[in-house]
């Protein structure tokens, strides 16, 4: 039993990079901007955070620099895709090549450095409990403030007034504009939002999730966040709970890989991909669900008094 | 302040300027770069614009990895026109690569040299079925084709994994993960002696008219491109976009599977897990800086050879990462973007208005 304890824990651990990710690329994508960039800002923020950790020791400055290495990206996707108008498609892909080359390029000198020794977290009292307590009090701070931030995202999208004014501007920007909102201001700090939770989790992927840096360590992580917000219908609630799942299909691989399941490796390490090419699908097949919940605006850029 | 102002109709100047503007803009950020790192400036644009020229051998190599950017980008411009976001190009090289590796392994010392062409079949064949896959889910299920064209092309980099250190790896190979070396008969016939340089080059140019004609001289490549810029206009005319859609994603699944099946069969030689190279994304860039024309993309296609080149002499000659390639190719299309605000927009100084309302004229 206390191995599915484990499990339990480690889907949540998992989960948490995903939600991450997924609940900061919501944010832009309610304000109507797709970044098909995470995956770029997620990598360069797993070695700037991976880096900050080896030079301060401190897990906080490498999250608070992950933060900084995704909210300047997105910074500079967003002054390109929403001032200079350019296709956010290209944009986003742009930042994802980008990002992978560059977080390479820096990352070369640290391939072989090591963090020290993770500090164990544990909630008090509550830890202790037989199986719940492995599976759920002994996670990294960062899996609470995950499920926490669903909750204010929550409140903040549909019962603060910011919130309204941000869902406008991703609805009808137009209509936004003439009440007087700065309409492409607003989809910048939603971009910069969203590069800050991606980088957040970037950094907690070279921090905490697997200690170290490789090149190209999100493997797609990115990616999958950005399907998620498609699946969970850009619902707060939904994107935790789809990140979850996905979590538990990542963990399930190396379940079956401690348990010597006879399946070869390779197969294993798809699932994450092929789950998330067959929920897509799932999703999908029904256009109208899709077109109800989808910000109107989505992708679509707004150029003021045109 | 600086202002944005819609021109009346699209500048074809500064289409053609903005690529080389970008560049401009991308080598200055490179001399920085060198800058920063301590390395000279001059050493390191030699590397990347003089070295891979400076000879016919160092021609021959560039032509190499020339070869399959072109053709993949041949492809994904098939794709961008007719706004089908195809980014997964690498898993079809990858599958391209794996199904001409398979037919490739057949061979033993009696085959016909005809087999090569079994084997560039096998690669298209494998890019087209793995492209399909995505036109497939997309027309049936309406399933977004960036996010599945990418995972694929995760799926496909496992797949090949599985072959090489699996059912297809060589036994008599010390345990290595790859497979036999191909018998000679299987290799794609070189252009010349002391070149690397194949008859996958001319297939590519080949391509390049094919594609001109058919993008501006067809009934067929004029509705194609219409269901890109006009859906409306395009369901008026009776253009299927569903048509233009599986035309456009086997299109550039076969040019990307007979690229992967030109490398293995050409300069490889054998099934590794070092098969991708990154061209299936390098070629989305090529195809954007070539403006999505035949003849833009060759160009381009050269400069990303260049840059691959670079790359790896930088990494012998001046100690730094061949990821800087990387580094150079997202610049390139990062400035790219930027500079096509050109074509479609005039900048203005006007004064600060006394009351700044965005967008406010």
């Amino acid at each position: 039993m206390d191995q599915y304890a484990l499990l339990v824990a480690a889907t949540l651990n998992a989960g948490t990079v995903l939600a991450l990710a997924a609940l900061g690329l919501l944010i832009n994508e309610k304000a109507g901007v797709v970044n098909l960039g995470a995956e770029g800002m997620m990598l360069c923020a797993a070695i700037a955070g991976f880096a900050a950790v080896v030079h301060t020791g401190s897990d906080w400055i490498g999250f608070a620099a992950g933060i900084g290495a995704g909210a300047l990206l997105a910074a500079i996707f967003g002054l390109l895709a929403i001032w200079l108008n350019t296709n956010q498609y290209a944009t986003g892909l742009a930042l994802s090549l980008f990002g992978a080359g560059f977080s390479a390029f820096v990352g070369i000198g640290y391939v072989q450095e090591k963090l020290p020794e993770r500090m164990q977290f544990a909630i008090p009292w509550l830890h202790d409990i037989p199986l719940l307590g492995p599976a759920l009090f002994r996670q990294h701070p960062m899996v609470y403030f995950t499920m926490a931030l669903v909750l204010w995202l929550v409140w903040f999208l549909y019962r603060s007034r910011a919130g309204l004014v941000l869902r406008s501007v991703g609805e009808a920007p137009e209509s936004a504009h003439a009440l007087g909102y700065p309409v492409r201001r607003i989809r910048l700090a939603a971009v910069v939002a969203g590069g800050a939770l991606c980088g957040l989790a970037g950094a907690y992927i070279s921090v905490i999730y697997t200690p170290l840096w490789v090149q190209g360590m999100v493997a797609g992580k990115g990616w999958i966040a950005l399907a998620l917000t498609t699946f969970a219908t850009w619902r707060p609630g939904r994107v935790l709970l789809g990140a979850y799942l996905f979590g538990g299909v990542t963990m399930l691989q190396f379940h079956f890989q401690a348990t010597g399941t006879e399946v070869p490796s390779q197969f294993l390490t798809m699932l994450p991909y092929l789950a998330t090419i067959v929920v897509l699908a799932l999703i999908s097949r029904n256009p109208a669900w899709i077109r109800v919940n989808m910000p109107v605006s989505l992708g679509k850029p707004f150029f003021p008094g045109s | 302040m600086l202002k944005l102002e819609a021109r009346p109709e699209p500048s074809r100047v500064w289409s053609l300027a903005s690529p080389l503007l970008a560049l401009v803009v991308t080598v200055a950020i490179g001399v920085l770069l060198f800058v920063a790192l301590d390395k000279d400036p001059v050493r390191g644009l030699q590397v990347f614009f003089w070295e891979p020229i400076r000879s016919p051998y160092a021609l021959g190599e560039l032509m190499v990895k020339t070869t399959p950017l072109l053709l993949i980008a041949l492809g994904l411009a098939v794709c961008f026109r007719s706004n089908v976001w195809n980014i997964g190009a690498e898993g079809q090289f990858i599958i391209g690569a794996v199904l001409a590796g398979a037919v490739a392994l057949l061979a033993d010392k009696d085959t016909s040299r005809w087999i090569v062409l079994a084997i560039l079949l096998a690669g298209v064949a494998g890019g087209m079925a793995w492209a399909g896959i995505t036109a497939l889910l997309r027309d049936r299920f309406n399933a977004n084709e960036i996010l599945v064209s990418l995972m694929l092309v995760y799926v496909a980099e496992q797949v090949l994994s599985y072959l090489v250190f699996g059912p297809l790896k060589d036994p008599g190979g010390y345990n290595f993960p790859q497979s036999k070396t191909f018998e000679a008969v299987t290799q794609v016939p070189r252009l010349m002696t002391g070149s690397r340089m194949t008859v996958g080059l001319l297939i590519a140019l080949a391509g390049v008219a094919a594609l001109w004609v058919f993008l501006f001289r067809t009934r067929a490549g004029f509705a194609q491109q219409v269901g890109g810029l006009a859906p409306a206009a395009a369901r008026y005319a009776g253009f299927s976009s569903r048509r233009a859609l599986w035309l456009a994603l086997l299109a550039s699944g076969g040019a990307a599977g007979l690229a992967g099946a030109l490398e293995v069969a050409g300069p490889i030689g054998q099934l590794t897990p070092y098969i991708p190279a990154g061209y299936g994304f390098a070629a989305i860039i090529v195809a954007f800086v070539g403006r999505l024309h035949p003849v833009g993309m060759v160009f381009s296609a050269v400069l990303m050879s260049m840059f691959y080149i670079g790359g790896e002499l930088a990494q012998s000659r001046l100690g730094l990462p061949n990821s800087l390639t990387g580094v150079f190719q997202g610049l390139l299309l990062f400035s790219l973007l930027a500079c096509d605000t050109l074509i479609a927009y005039r900048v203005r100084w006007t004064h600060w208005p006394a009351r700044r309302v965005e967008g406010a004229s």
